[in-house]
């Protein structure tokens, strides 16, 4: 077996990427895994011909579970429109998403913020962040989804703790 | 110089049949492309194509210009130029020619069934068709066709290759000639995941055998087959980089082996990577996903030690040519010849399409960018101008050389190149802050509701880019069918510059010469990616049946 003949040149240019490499499956590594820059995961199955049937889903919105720190909104996407389309939550609180669709593919991207979720009928994403400045984010369908696709968004009101609920 | 080997008659018909269908698809495809980068602009065309008849909406377009542009103008361009390589590169026909165009004319036919369908306004599903949106059973048997087509034509080379090995043997095998095996050998392990999404699951549920199908289990067949795609039509890219390049600078290729090593990581690498499309789907474990990404991230070797290899070349090419300095030998190489030029240039974009590249696939940044502009902004910078715009100066020696006849108008085709750069890096550079900014893609932004007022600036540009691609990708339409059809009976035949190595090509270990252990690698590699994923997928079903409504 002849042997392999890299250049000198070469041979340092493959170092470097392959350190590059190392350098970046641990940098998205500790961001994902230990500072929880995650990605959306499976919260549950669910038939979406039966959503109406569920005690959850048949009643879509937000979910108080500590009153100015954790909250809960269950939202469902259907051609063209978000159930619910207007969402109310305080300012730095956590704030957990499910996300499933009535129909067909759909997507749920919040506008200047890292909430981004691939919405796929049966499945049901689960995905968190915590709104720290007030102000209006709109949501946007990011899935083709028919000739109104472009019209299918929604907007998170986060407003200041002390005015929530008033 | 003359060519130490000729093409027989046949043999340049039939590669010629694949380049016309190939430009007969970008010509109608292109069309559709500004066309949506006008309605961001704010220029809608679609309500008076659809008085024409041009088009029923901006999905149709959409889709026209997805499926043409993406998948059958680069196929028939790959099966065409493979076709040249296999024979050029071993100096002998094919084994089996009737083989090869048996699966031509499939794939023909499965265009042709596809086509009808989107044209009728019956499949604007997108070059994705996701279910459960739902195109007629004919649309997906086009799909099969097309695909099952390009394996047969696949099988030909292999047997071609065989056959040449057993008469050759201890020989190293051409470059061009290997690296076209080893593309189709990736495209059957990549087209493996569409092909079952499509017979197992789409077929039979279009066709109301069965009611529902599990969305998530189809998109994970799709993006097995869908990610390993780009590199289908990347690697004939590559061949003329590294096999033709070099000399038509007027060089030598740096490195065969290394040459050849990118190749066998590609085909190592390039299909256990589906989940880096799906960072955001739910129903895959995040830590199968980084998985993934890591995998994908080691593209990023082959991708750097081609950089380097190409680059080499290029410079040794730059210095022969009285190039001098740090940066002489780039200013050295020929500018002026379109065959070069676009190639260099496709070199360049492609550069920022990596760095787009790795970002898309780095696990949590593609929460900000997933299904937005970006997307569409980065794939324009790869597919549609790395390797269309190489393809494209490929088309200029390899149409003359089938045709027999001149190219026509240099002139137009050395501006066309540039003019291509400008409108994709104009038009690419708006996407991609479009995404960042959260605009979403395949969405007709002109109509958009929630588009605030500061984003109008870069939608601008993408209208811009879009003319100036318009414009562009016309002038080569013309050059082709004037070079193809009327231009001037050249007096000899176009002298193929293939690139001979700086090394002896015997030197090369056996061991990159060896298909099986890279072939058992790269299954091995397939199964433990998707299986754990795939049974837990299977296990616990979502039956989903087609939406009640027709919603395009």
């Amino acid at each position: 077996m002849s042997s392999l003949h890299i250049d000198q040149h070469e041979k340092r240019w493959i170092t470097i990427s392959m350190v590059l490499l190392a350098a970046f499956a641990v940098l998205i590594g500790v961001s994902g895994f230990a500072l929880g820059v995650q990605v959306p995961t499976l919260e549950q199955k669910i038939d979406p011909t039966k959503l109406n049937q569920d005690p959850e889903w048949s009643n879509p919105g937000v979910r108080e579970i500590v009153p100015g720190k954790k909250y809960e909104v269950f939202l469902i996407a259907q051609t063209w429109q978000f159930t619910p389309r207007e969402i109310v939550v305080p300012a730095g609180a956590k704030v957990t998403f499910y996300v499933t669709s009535r129909d067909i593919q759909h997507g749920f991207k919040v506008l200047d913020t890292d909430l981004n979720v691939q919405v796929i009928p049966g499945y049901v994403g689960k995905l968190s962040y915590t709104f720290k400045k007030p102000g209006e984010y709109k949501f946007i369908c990011t899935e083709y989804c028919g000739l109104a696709h472009a019209a299918m968004f929604g907007v998170v009101k986060v407003v200041p703790p002390e005015e929530y609920g008033q | 110089m003359q060519n130490d080997y000729t093409l027989t008659r046949s043999e340049k018909r039939f590669i010629g049949w694949h380049l016309f269908v190939a430009v007969a698809a970008l010509a109608i495809g292109s069309f559709y492309g500004p066309m949506q980068a006008f309605n961001y602009a704010g220029w809608n065309f679609y309500p008076l194509l659809r008085k024409l008849y041009i088009a029923r909406s901006y999905y149709q377009g959409l889709t026209l210009h997805g499926v043409l542009n993406a998948v059958v103008w680069t196929t028939f361009f790959i099966l065409g130029f493979l076709t040249f390589n296999m024979i050029y590169g071993l100096k002998r026909p094919l084994k089996y020619p009737k083989l090869n165009a048996f699966g031509f004319w499939m794939m023909v036919v499965g265009v042709l069934l596809a086509a009808y369908y989107i044209l009728a306004n019956k499949a604007s599903v997108l070059y994705t068709f996701y279910p459960p949106l739902q195109a007629p059973w004919p649309f997906y048997l086009g799909l099969v066709l097309l695909v099952v087509g390009s394996w047969i034509e696949g099988y030909g080379f292999y047997f071609t290759l065989h056959q040449w090995k057993k008469d050759n043997p201890g020989v190293r095998t051409p470059f061009i000639a290997f690296a076209s095996v080893a593309t189709m050998v990736l495209w059957q392990l990549a087209t493996l995941g569409v092909a079952i999404e499509t017979l197992f699951m789409l077929l039979p549920w279009s066709a109301g055998l069965v009611k529902g199908i599990d969305i998530q289990l189809a998109r994970t067949f799709f993006w097995w087959f869908g990610h390993p795609l780009v590199y289908f039509w990347l690697l004939p890219a590559y061949i003329s980089w590294y096999g033709y390049l070099p000399r038509q600078a007027g060089g030598k290729l740096f490195s065969d082996t290394m040459a050849r090593l990118a190749f066998w990581l590609f085909i190592l690498l390039s299909v256990p990577v589906g989940f880096h499309h799906q960072f955001v789907d739910p129903g895959v474990a995040p830590a199968w996903k980084y998985i993934h990404a890591l995998l994908t991230l080691s593209v990023v070797v082959p991708s750097l030690m081609t950089l380097f290899t190409v680059v080499a070349s290029l410079e040794y090419a730059g210095r022969k040519r009285g190039g001098k300095g740090l940066m002489g030998w780039l200013a050295a190489l020929p500018w002026g010849d379109p065959v070069v030029a676009s190639q260099l240039l496709a070199g360049i974009l492609f550069i920022f399409g990596g760095f787009g590249g790795i970002v898309n696939a780095s696990y949590n940044t593609n929460l900000i960018l997933h299904n937005t502009a970006w997307v569409p902004g980065h794939f324009h910078l790869t597919v549609s101008t790395a390797v269309t715009l190489t393809f494209m100066g490929i088309s200029f020696w390899l149409v003359p050389y089938i045709t027999g006849r001149e190219l026509c108008c240099r002139k137009a085709a050395l501006w066309m190149v540039y003019l291509w750069f400008l409108g994709m890096s104009i038009f690419s550079e708006a996407m991609h802050s479009l995404g960042l900014l959260g605009a979403p893609r395949r969405t007709p932004l002109g109509e958009a509701p929630y588009i605030p007022p500061e984003w109008s600036g870069l939608l601008l540009r993408v209208g811009i880019g879009g003319i100036i691609l318009l414009i562009a990708v016309y002038m080569y339409i013309w050059i082709m069918v004037h070079t193809a059809f009327f231009a001037k009976k050249a007096e000899k035949e176009v002298e193929i510059q293939v690139a001979e190595a700086m090394t002896d090509v015997q030197a090369v270990p056996e061991w990159l010469d060896a298909w099986k252990p890279w072939l058992v690698g790269a299954v091995a590699l397939l199964i433990v990616a998707y299986t754990p994923v795939l049974i837990d997928l299977i296990s616990s079903m979502v039956p989903v049946a087609a939406p009640a409504m027709k919603l395009w």
